[in-house]
């Protein structure tokens, strides 16, 4: 089959869905690649380097109409028109905000796969091109808003004076909050952020940024996106966002819900008290900003000289890279695709990844797909142990009919016993269960120190030999004073070595 | 003072104060199964322990002033004060002193103590019964003395047996003598007829068939536990520490002393369900460890496979790796102890959280030659015990881990449990590590592990070997890192 790689027709877009490299791994899995002239260009993709890898350039009608089209940006209704029902369309093209586009797309009778739409589960991870980008613009974030900052990210000492080191304060911690976080670490600011996912405090840990905690119930998220705010909850952080961004010389917001507009983080008023000069880059303007006063794809500067950046094109202002990484993630949608490595796309629904992704296929619509239940961190509650399945399923009549006939034996012989065993064995009896289950939850870390806790408990032995030794039969005496002995070791040493365990288990 | 000794009230204070020890008992027990507790429970045992002493103390006045054929009070006080200033101090004295690498064997030891405790105290029991027994009290106090006497000789050799072989003063190798099931068959039914004998024999020849039963018992259990190779030796040592405690019990019935019946029973119970649980995760039936011999019954897959080529790396590429890392787990086996490489361990992870690497510490719960013992050994280098986490819990995340680094593990980590029906070790729930990105496996050379089955863990193509002394390499692996 034939992929053809358009020139993107958005305004100002500069990438394009595959590089040199990525169609020629395309090419490697069978299939023919021709890429419109021109479509690579603002990328540093010229089409000379197309030829080179031994791609085809043609134009615009050969591309559209070829088996499988694969850009970046939606298609517009002039391109749906360009092709064939049948024809596999694959770019970004946010179904859940784009009702229209994707009943235009059922209706052109294109299989539809959304870039934008890949469930977030790990081994999704490699076609996830919303990361790849958020990755790319995360960084450009920084970058932008060294830019427009009118001071050093690194703090210094200097003959000249000391400069104090730039405070960032990141919100969000997905994939573009945590590189951002990494960006402004690695220029030398002093890093803080905060995302609604407690979970992911760690992740922000390990970038080095401290994380800002608010006091409030907070809930794990299901699907790997974090969830819009209760009424309540968001009055509790509002006082955090207006207290850490007064305090901050760089703000970047990152706070996007999927399928609904941006939530509102920084108020007027905030932004007034904030300091001249100081930088905010809005990273959810395309979806109306977490910011008030953001133009989308505009910098503006508050009467207060606060300036704020909208941009939207942060990932395309990182044209190759991006398109790079761009390319990758569409080789390895086609690796899912073409399992044969034949050059054919099988579109196996089995597959919950393919699933989510597609959007309409033959005229029917098949959006929204079944929900994938995933979590970004490790599940809050553990699994509930699974049972294991016995071997062979036994008749449970015959266990009870075993335990009858113990019981049984059992009452005949104590019938026959001396009350003073009797009594003895009804306290061994329930010793031995109060033992059982006293035991059964132990933590397995604390195997070694429980092993010598009873063994100093069994030097109570001692206490048998300490009664014999008041006996007068010399030999008796000897053999008990060696069973005390003995004994001793046992009780100081087990209760000291346990003692001496538990000293070095310690939390951090 | 003879007044009060001889009072009814005093039996029944002596009464009270075993019971409330044995009350403590349970919530030491209890106490330890958390680590929140620990430390508390510890203490209750301590204070269940001195208060039992003292009950018992006072009850060994009372007998010397109101028993007949009784030494002199100072006398039998004195004999107790010295045997157990002697034993104190040198109970102490290991304690203080023992490498947290050689706990296995300290544990053993103590569990022969008790084995032998119980024999002498079971031999005492049968020369002066104490009360007047007669008839059917008779036979009963005499089968409660054999019996204590049978499981003290089999805990004994059989943790002086475990001692050796955990501290290599012996081939941890299995024993397998020809018919070995038969002969333990033999031994036991020999005892039982011995048993019937000295039951039913008052006479002072009775001595004989207790005599010759505790030979037999003592070769038991030497045998029993020569048979076990060392990789099952965490079952063995809880199993023995059971067997004390079923000792103490025994001990209990025959002095009709409630408190040895409670701890006793206390302590096997608990022995028991340690090891059951331990069984259960090498996926083998307790009979069949008890039995011993692991691979011995000629079931070990003969066949030479051709596994393919492992790689080598250094310690520079390892140091370089890590530093690069988002997420490390470290799956420590027994070979981190005998190489005590668990200080530059904990060193090694220190310098790479404040790096902001995600390190964390995945155990088998077999790791090691005693349940928990790669826990006390990392909690000894003061690593926190909050990264330091179980098989169940660790087992998901190794598609997501960076780097895996085995550090003197084998059998726990070996993939061919999971994808070959016929390795001996099929079934055996195992740390899935080859799912990591990279794994590093630090060895001293390309042999087997104990089960004596070959690894394919170790040709994997993400897999790169580190060959040398564990607590070197990790040594210049810290070194690098700087």
């Amino acid at each position: 089959m034939r992929i053809g790689i358009p020139r993107e027709s958005k305004q100002g877009e500069t990438l394009v869905a595959a590089t040199p490299a990525t169609a020629s791994q395309l090419v490697k899995l069978g299939y023919e690649v021709v890429v419109e002239a021109g479509a690579g260009d603002r990328a540093d993709q010229p089409d000379s380097a197309y030829t080179a890898a031994g791609i085809g350039i043609v134009d615009a009608a050969t591309v559209w109409a070829s088996d499988v089209v694969a850009k970046v940006n939606a298609p517009t209704d002039d391109e749906i028109a360009r092709m064939r029902p049948g024809t596999v369309f694959i770019s970004m093209m946010a179904p859940a905000r784009s009702p229209e586009l994707v009943e235009r797309l059922r209706a052109a009778g294109v299989t539809a796969l959304a870039l934008d739409a890949v469930p977030r589960i790990s081994r999704a991870q490699a076609l996830d091109v919303l990361s790849s980008m958020a990755n790319v613009a995360g960084y450009r974030a920084v970058v932008e808003a060294a830019h427009a900052f009118g001071r050093q990210f690194t703090g210094q000492v200097t003959a000249a004076g000391k400069v104090p080191p730039a405070r960032v304060f990141v919100v969000g911690a997905g994939v573009a909050g945590l590189a951002a976080i990494g960006a402004a670490r690695a220029m030398g600011a002093i890093v803080r952020a905060f995302d609604v996912r407690p979970e992911v405090a760690e992740q922000v840990k390990s970038m080095g940024a401290e994380f800002v905690f608010v006091e409030m119930e907070q809930e794990v998220s299901k699907d790997g996106y974090a969830k819009e705010m209760t009424a309540a909850q968001e009055a509790a952080t509002a006082a955090m966002y207006d207290a850490e961004a007064r305090a901050a010389d760089i703000v970047i917001t990152t706070a996007l819900i999927p399928g609904r507009p941006a939530p509102r983080l920084l108020h007027a008023a905030t932004l007034d008290a904030m300091k001249p000069g100081s930088v905010i880059v809005d990273m959810a303007a395309a979806n109306g900003g977490n910011v008030e006063g953001t133009v989308s794809g505009e910098l503006v500067v508050t009467a207060g000289k606060v300036t704020i950046i909208g941009y939207t094109d942060l990932a395309s202002r990182l044209a190759g890279q991006t398109s790079q990484l761009f390319g990758t993630n569409v080789v390895n949608l086609f690796k899912l695709l073409t399992p044969a490595k034949d050059g054919v796309v099988a579109l196996n629904f089995d597959d919950v990844v393919l699933r989510g992704m597609t959007v309409a296929k033959d005229s029917e619509l098949l959006w929204p797909p079944p929900p994938v239940q995933v979590s970004a961190a490790p599940s809050a509650a553990p699994a509930a142990p699974v049972a294991k399945e016995p071997p062979k399923p036994k008749d449970p009549r015959r266990s009870l009919y075993q335990a009858a006939l113990g019981a049984i034996v059992f009452m005949v012989m104590a019938a026959y016993s001396p009350a003073v065993l009797l009594s003895h064995f009804t306290v061994f009896a329930l010793a031995v269960f109060v033992g059982y289950y006293v035991i059964s939850n132990v933590a397995h870390a604390l195997h070694t120190p429980l092993m010598s806790e009873t063994n100093a408990i069994s030097g109570i032995i001692l206490t048998g030999g300490i009664l014999q030794i008041g006996q007068t039969n010399t030999v008796v005496t000897v053999l008990a004073v060696i069973a005390v002995l003995i004994a001793s070791i046992n009780i100081f040493g087990g209760f000291l070595v346990t003692l001496r365990m538990l000293e070095m288990f310690r939390k951090d | 003072m003879n007044n009060f000794l001889s009072s009814d009230q005093l039996s029944g204070l002596i009464q009270a104060a075993y019971i409330i020890a044995g009350v403590l008992f349970i919530f030491a027990l209890a106490g330890l199964s958390k680590h929140e507790t620990a430390k508390r429970g510890n203490m209750f045992g301590m204070s269940g322990m001195g208060l039992a002493l003292v009950a018992t103390l006072v009850l060994a006045a009372r007998n010397s002033q109101t028993l007949a054929n009784q030494r002199p009070l100072a006398v039998t006080l004195g004999l107790v004060v010295v045997a157990m200033v002697i034993g104190g101090a040198i109970g102490a004295w290991r304690a203080r002193t023992v490498e947290m690498t050689q706990m296995p064997e300290l544990v053993a030891m103590l569990h022969s103590f008790v084995g032998a405790a119980a024999v002498l105290v079971g031999y005492n029991s049968y020369l002066e019964p104490g009360s007047e027994t007669t008839g059917s009290l008779a036979a009963i106090h005499s089968a409660e003395v054999f019996l204590g006497v049978f499981i003290g000789a089999v805990t004994f050799t059989g943790s002086i047996v475990a001692f050796m072989k955990l501290s290599a003063r012996m081939k941890s190798s299995p024993l397998v003598l020809p018919q070995r099931h038969k002969l333990n068959a033999l031994i036991l039914l020999v005892s039982a007829v011995l048993m019937v004998m000295f039951m039913t024999n008052h006479q002072s020849s009775a001595i004989v068939p207790l005599a010759i039963m505790t030979a037999l018992a003592l070769f038991l259990g030497f045998h029993l536990v020569a048979a076990i190779g060392g990789g099952d030796m965490p079952v063995v040592v809880s199993m023995l520490n059971s067997y004390s405690g079923w000792a103490a019990a025994a001990a209990g019935f025959m002095l009709n002393n409630d408190l040895l019946i409670i701890t006793g029973s206390l302590v096997g119970a608990s022995g028991a369900i340690l090891s059951y649980i331990m069984c259960q995760a090498m996926n083998r039936s307790f009979i069949s460890v008890i039995m011993g011999g692991f691979g011995s019954d000629g079931a070990v897959s003969g066949e030479e496979k051709d596994y393919g080529e492992h790689r080598e790396t250094t310690a520079a590429e390892v140091a370089e790796l890590l530093a690069s890392a988002q997420s490390v787990v470290i799956t420590p086996g027994y070979g981190m102890a005998v190489a005590q490489a668990q200080y530059p361990v904990a060193e090694m992870t220190a310098k790479l959280r404040a790096k902001g690497v995600n390190v964390r510490f995945g155990i088998h719960p077999v790791a090691g030659r005693l349940p928990g013992h790669m826990n006390v050994l990392l909690a000894e280098a003061k690593v926190p015990y909050d990264i330091v986490l179980e098989m169940d819990e660790i087992n998901e995340d190794f598609p997501e881990t960076d780097v895996v680094l085995v550090i003197g593990a084998n059998d726990t980590v070996n993939p061919a449990a999971n994808e070959d029906p016929s390795s001996p070790i099929a079934g055996m729930p195992v740390l899935e590590v080859w799912k990591a990105h990279d794994v590093i496996v630090f060895k001293r050379s390309m042999a087997t592990g104990y089960a004596g089955v070959q690894n394919p863990l170790f040709f994997r193509e993400n897999t790169s070997m580190l060959f040398g002394d564990a607590k070197e390499r990790v040594d210049d692996i810290v070194r690098a890192l700087g």
